[in-house]
């Protein structure tokens, strides 16, 4: 039972991440009718948005310190940061320390820019050619934005730490009456699905009951119609691109300190977005964030040894196999909308 | 009927055509060369195939650093480096056999395919006489066989997996770096002296030919100083979020966790593990610990304080205190501004092992060159007095095991030495791992 527990609050933060890419990619769908193979790199850029903030925090000057020698026998160097010069030791190393919530504030505006560059410079001229070019053309857009990752950054991953309050574990099992130190759940996790709920809740709530948000929506049903009525639609769906660049950056920002970033981290999660994305229905908002929670729980189950001993390779295989069940069943996904993608 | 002709003419024609027909073969063969890519009076090219993209990019652009520092100490630029402490002194700076060393590059890109074709590229279109490099087991065992039909010497560069050298091996190819067997015969005693005999292991390795060797060297090892292995999964090597294949670690009875990956998958896996606080459990009344297999330094920088106090081995350290060491330190960090990696090490000194073998054998005929580096000892080369074994073309020295430093100075002091496990140690019979060295071939 205790293992049982361990894995959904495992799924519940994979499918936290899955389920914030797959909320941007189904917004620029939805609004914008792209299907962008470039969302993937855009959670690495946020993620490298934390990386560079830790590094800027970190600039330092060099001072040499006779007492101590380099690997060459030279007098080694001293590396004091700027921002404990400039602010004291205090207030200087616990900004070093919480990076990773500085860089929320940090990234979004870069988050902004790089999306409405992203859909003004090259997207938007795609719009009227087929799936397929935008596919193209989006995926080559990833690729040329991890290789300037890698060039900048190197290929190797990038440690970017949680501050130091929320390294450790929660004890579940204690609190649900199990035997003590059996369910043991890292903070920054519970931190990153709190997040994500805030995240997502704030994305609808946007949508739903702000003016905008309700333009929005209206032109997602009917963009024809609601530009009739004298409203630029082209403009506020230009500005979704950005609200969704920035959920994925923001879903990358908060990840660093689970998995070191990487060049090739926008990859990894973006196949797996798509598939949640059509699980849940293409176009659906509530249709994605469903999917990504529950193939994120699906596939900590079948990394469990007694279901990779029952079928082996399971765990490689489980997402896809959900997806061609679902799709078969449901055509449209689990909450899909008639006519998206039909034509 | 035949007539014979004894005219002077005749015998003049005769003597003609009989000499032009003896003197055929000698002529096809004069102007052909007698092994692949033979060079010519002026310089000679090696090809250096590392991964410049992919994964193990930064490994890869380590490896090249050293090969460019090689080939400048061969041809007599530098301060020499190893050239000064290496036993044999065969070489004199003066390129190989009087010709100045040239060289190409290839990207592996971390994928077979790709590093055949940037090999066979290497070896058709630019000459190359010898390939060497790698970052990848895998990798190493399709260049190294696509080296033996081309009929050229592969020496591997950072390859671990016991195939290359076991079931897999070339008689023209030749591993200077340890293997995971030797992983495991270092690793066992110290882990059997810190942690005790009566351990429960647990394993995740990473789901190909590297992590599979690796997992059985240090089960084996292990096993035979009293440890159970109580669990063994595989992962996938494109994961990146271990949590889900932790979390059962928690609710079985392993007191020890074994992470047989490398690269990516051993900075997140560690870091996952580490995050679920594993290292701070106590299960059958011990300190639950960590072991990773096999250390890099440039990924124990990724993993970052997460690999405080954790066990494994590696191949060289730039720490150590012998004069090779020392010398090839001095000059990488004075040219690079920072200590090489133990992938760094090695690569530099497969091309000085090159260089040599071929001075010696007086001859680029990969045959001589071979004959040349089988069963040859050497030293000063930072890893102690070195064979490179006939039977199997692996080279057999001291394997350091180290331990991720509690209280670093600097960025590069990442890992201590624990201790030096003697050569005798890791020694094993080159016929358990299968396979058929065959015979060398030098092309053409």
């Amino acid at each position: 039972m205790d293992g049982f527990i361990l894995q959904i609050l495992n799924g519940l933060d994979k499918g936290s991440a899955y389920a914030l890419i797959a909320l941007g990619l189904t917004l620029i769908f939805g609004t914008l009718g792209v299907v962008n193979f470039a969302h993937g790199a855009l959670f690495m850029i946020g993620a490298f948005c934390a990386v560079t903030l830790n590094r800027l925090l970190t600039l330092s000057y060099v001072t040499e310190d006779p007492s101590r020698t380099d690997f060459l026998g030279n007098p080694a160097k001293v590396e004091t940061p700027y921002v404990v010069d400039w602010f004291g030791e205090s207030v200087g190393l616990a900004m070093i320390d919480w990076v990773v919530p500085l860089a929320i504030l940090f990234s979004i505006p870069i988050m902004v820019a790089v999306g409405l560059i992203m859909e003004r410079g090259l997207i938007k001229h795609f719009y009227k050619r087929p799936h397929a070019d935008q596919i193209l053309v989006t995926f080559g857009l990833a690729i040329v934005l991890q290789e300037i990752i890698k060039y900048y950054y190197g290929a190797n991953p990038i440690p970017t730490p949680a501050p130091e309050a929320f390294v450790g574990t929660f004890d579940f099992g204690a609190m649900l009456g199990f035997e003590p130190f059996t369910i043991l759940y890292p903070y920054w996790r519970l931190v990153y699905f709190v997040f994500a709920v805030i995240l997502i809740g704030a994305v609808f709530a946007f949508l739903q009951f702000t003016t905008f948000g309700m333009v929005v929506r209206a032109g997602m049903a009917d963009r024809e119609t609601v530009g009739l009525l004298g409203i630029n639609i082209d403009r506020r769906f230009t500005l979704m691109f950005a609200l969704a660049a920035v959920v994925a950056g923001l879903a990358g920002v908060m990840y660093t300190p689970i998995i070191s970033p990487n060049y090739h981290m926008g990859m990894d999660f973006l196949v797996l977005s798509f598939v949640v994305v059509v699980v849940g229905g293409m176009g659906s908002l509530p249709g994605a964030v469903a999917a990504g929670f529950l193939l994120g729980i699906l596939e900590s189950f079948a990394s469990m040894p007694v279901a990779i001993s029952i079928i082996p390779g399971i765990n490689q295989i489980i997402i896809y196999l959900v997806a061609i069940v679902i799709l078969l069943t449901r055509p449209r996904g689990l909450m899909g909308r008639k006519g998206v993608m039909e034509e | 009927m035949s007539k014979l002709d004894l005219s002077r003419r005749g015998v003049l024609k005769t003597g003609a055509v009989a000499g032009a027909g003896l003197a055929l073969p000698t002529i096809f063969t004069s102007g052909a060369s007698a092994f692949t890519n033979e060079p010519g009076d002026s310089s000679v090219t090696l090809g250096f195939n590392v991964p410049q993209s992919g994964p193990y990019a930064d490994e890869g652009a380590d490896e090249l650093r050293a090969y460019f520092l090689a080939v400048e100490h061969l041809n007599g630029e530098g301060d020499g480096g190893m050239l000064n402490t290496f036993s044999s002194k065969a070489l004199d700076g003066a390129g190989i056999l009087g010709r100045k060393v040239e060289y190409v590059t290839g990207d592996t890109q971390t994928k077979s395919d790709a590093a055949r074709a940037s090999a066979r590229s290497m070896i058709e279109k630019d000459g190359a006489i010898m390939i060497t490099g790698g970052s990848s087991s895998g990798v190493a065992v399709a260049v190294q066989a696509l080296c033996q039909e081309a009929g050229v010497i592969f020496m591997a560069g950072l390859t671990h997996s016991n195939d290359t050298t076991g079931k897999d091996k070339k008689a023209n190819g030749f591993r200077h770096f340890f293997n995971s067997y030797m992983s495991g015969a270092a690793l066992a005693p110290i882990l059997g002296s810190n942690y005790g005999t009566d351990r429960k292991a647990y394993h995740l390795t990473a789901d190909y030919n590297w992590g599979y060797t690796t997992e059985e060297a240090v089960r084996t090892s292990t096993e035979a100083i009293g440890w159970e292995t109580v669990g063994t999964v595989k992962t996938p090597l494109t994961q990146t979020d271990f949590s889900s294949y932790i979390a059962p670690v928690l609710n079985s009875d392993a007191d020890v966790l074994v992470l047989n990956h490398y690269g990516g998958n051993m900075v997140n896996s560690l870091t996952n593990a580490v995050q679920f606080g594993l290292r701070d459990r106590v299960v059958n009344g011990k300190n639950f610990e960590i072991v990773v297999p096999l250390y890099s330094r440039l990924m124990a920088k990724g993993a970052g304080a997460n690999v405080k106090g954790i066990y494994g081995s590696t191949n060289w350290h730039w720490s150590l205190s012998d004069e090779g060491s020392q010398a090839f330190v001095r000059s990488f960090g004075t040219k690079y501004g920072f200590p090489p990696s133990q992938a760094a090490h090695t690569c530099y000194v497969q091309t000085l092992l090159y260089a040599d073998a071929v001075t010696r054998a007086g001859s680029f005929n990969p045959c001589a060159v071979s004959e040349a580096l089988e069963g040859f000892e050497f030293d000063g080369m930072g890893n102690g007095p070195t064979l490179y074994r006939a039977e199997d073309h692996q080279c057999f020295k001291d394997v350091l095991v180290v331990r991720g430093k509690e209280n670093p100075e600097n960025e590069f002091d990442l890992l201590e030495i624990v201790e030096v496990t003697p050569v005798a140690q890791v020694t094993y019979d080159a016929s358990i791992f299968g396979g058929e060295l065959g015979s060398c071939n030098p092309g053409a």
